[in-house]
């Protein structure tokens, strides 16, 4: 298993070399979007209308923190279920989207789309939200701030630790149940 | 006739809803450091050194353990000869609740279910009341994640299908659920009842402290058969493959119907953030 120390905007390039159970360490910006927030680019995206930041070689983090307190930019800020953002995950990909940070499994649909336009999902350690805010710096609402925990923030992240659940060549690090 | 004062509930509850979700218990806490000793892979033992990690900071900056603070469940004994002074008993719990959530810096989950708009204050809290006998009245408080809500499920089994048929779908559902419930999880099954009255045990079941051991040896004996079969599926912590799919499996019965053989699963998180108060 690599170690990877990688900055956004990620490039083909970079999402190449990942392979499932990589480790990575992502620093730069950083989305957040989840449920509510992936209603809106959808909706923003059928209009015609310009998204709040560029999709291109950007990374989409499925978390809705909870409130700074004061002195801190952020809360605890761990992943949330992913598979209720796979309806939404193709169509972002295919304009650029990178990859995206969550955790759990996603459905056939998203892992082609993750070989067909070159992008990765990342898992972050679910229940871990205090200990992933430390290696978050700072946070700003930048879009839909009516959603509240679900509103789209800008991350800066440094060495954010994330391991490959897929990659693009279609691996995947979960393991299947032995049901016998 | 034993009166309690509102204010007194509203200022427990607020202090509840924060403790619980800043302080992993402490049977938890056990749990995870055996985990961590009995796991043999570097992916399995990482995960459990971060969520130690992750418990000691929560304590000590006081973030909450997740960001997900849940919807605020309730479970409330009320006795008899008890008597609320200042407001009615629902509205100092749920106040209590809101001040928590707010003063906490924990995360208002709570939506309107079609617009999906949040309610702002995490309301309503979802009690369930229980009249008893006596002069005592007990609140405990659970901070319910969606994540593993939302992998829990009822069933209604044929008579027929007997305890097969129950280990058949406890060991299924948490097979399906694989990673998405941040295992590993404490498993709440509800056996009988009826179609609610099941879903309500299965949730209940979770407020037992993880080594209390049922007190039917007979229930104790299957619930130690559940557990070892749902760590035979190999999801280990967060589906990276370990022998710690879940900590531990906790059955609640009740007599149901002839014709009816009901079953909940409510799966709960590794962050099982309870807290329970006496008056």
């Amino acid at each position: 298993m690599a170690e990877h120390h990688l900055m956004t905007p990620l490039t083909e390039a970079d999402v190449e070399k990942l392979k499932t159970g990589d480790v990575v360490f992502i620093s730069g910006h950083i989305y957040t979007a989840r449920d509510a927030a992936h209603k809106r680019l959808v909706e923003a995206l059928d209009a015609g209308n310009p998204l709040p930041f560029d999709l291109k070689g950007a990374l989409i983090y499925y978390v809705g923190p909870s409130p700074a307190p004061p002195g801190r930019p952020i809360g605890s800020a761990g992943p949330t279920t992913s598979y209720r953002m796979d309806t939404y995950a193709p169509r972002l990909h295919s304009l650029g989207l990178k990859g995206s940070i969550g955790k759990g499994k996603r459905n056939d649909a998203v892992k082609a789309a993750l070989a067909e336009y070159k992008a990765v999902y990342l898992g972050a350690t679910g229940g871990a939200g205090a200990l992933l805010s430390q290696r978050i710096t700072d946070a700003k609402v930048i879009a839909y701030e009516d959603l509240g925990p679900e509103a789209i923030r800008e991350l800066t992240v440094k060495d954010f630790p994330l391991l490959v659940i897929n990659d693009c060549h279609g691996g995947e690090l979960y393991v299947k149940p032995n049901l016998g | 006739m034993k009166i309690v004062q509102a204010k007194d509930i509203r200022e427990a509850v607020a202090a509840m809803c924060i403790a619980a979700n800043r302080e992993l218990p402490a049977d938890v806490r056990a749990a995870f450091e055996a985990a961590h000793a009995a796991e043999e892979t570097p992916a399995a033992k990482e995960i459990f050194r971060q969520l130690l990690e992750n418990a000691d900071l929560a304590r000590d900056t006081g973030l909450p353990l997740c960001q997900d603070c849940g919807l605020a469940v309730f479970f409330v004994e009320v006795g008899e000869d008890v008597r609320v002074e200042g407001s009615t008993l629902r509205e100092a719990i749920n106040d209590g609740m809101i001040t928590g959530y707010k003063d906490g810096f924990l995360r208002k989950s709570s939506c309107d279910p079609f617009t999906r708009k949040n309610t702002g204050d995490n309301s309503p809290s979802i009690i369930h009341f229980d009249i008893v006998p006596g002069d005592k009245l007990k609140i405990t408080m659970m901070a319910k994640g969606g994540g593993s809500e939302n992998m829990s499920r009822v069933t209604m089994l044929a008579p027929a299908q007997g305890w097969k048929g129950i280990k058949d779908f406890v060991v299924n559902r948490v097979a399906e659920a694989g990673p998405n419930p941040c295992p590993p999880t404490i498993v709440g099954v509800g056996i009988g009842g009826n179609f609610e009255l099941a879903a309500v045990n299965s949730k209940k079941a979770l407020m037992r402290e993880l080594d209390d051991k049922h007190p039917d040896p007979e229930i104790a004996k299957l619930e130690d058969e559940l557990l070892a079969a749902i760590n035979a599926l190999g999801i280990g912590p967060m589906g990276l493959g370990g022998k710690t799919t879940s900590l531990a499996v906790k059955i609640l019965i009740a007599p149901c119907h002839l014709a009816s053989l009901p079953l909940a699963v409510n799966i709960q998180c590794h962050s099982a953030r309870h807290k329970e108060v006496i008056f």
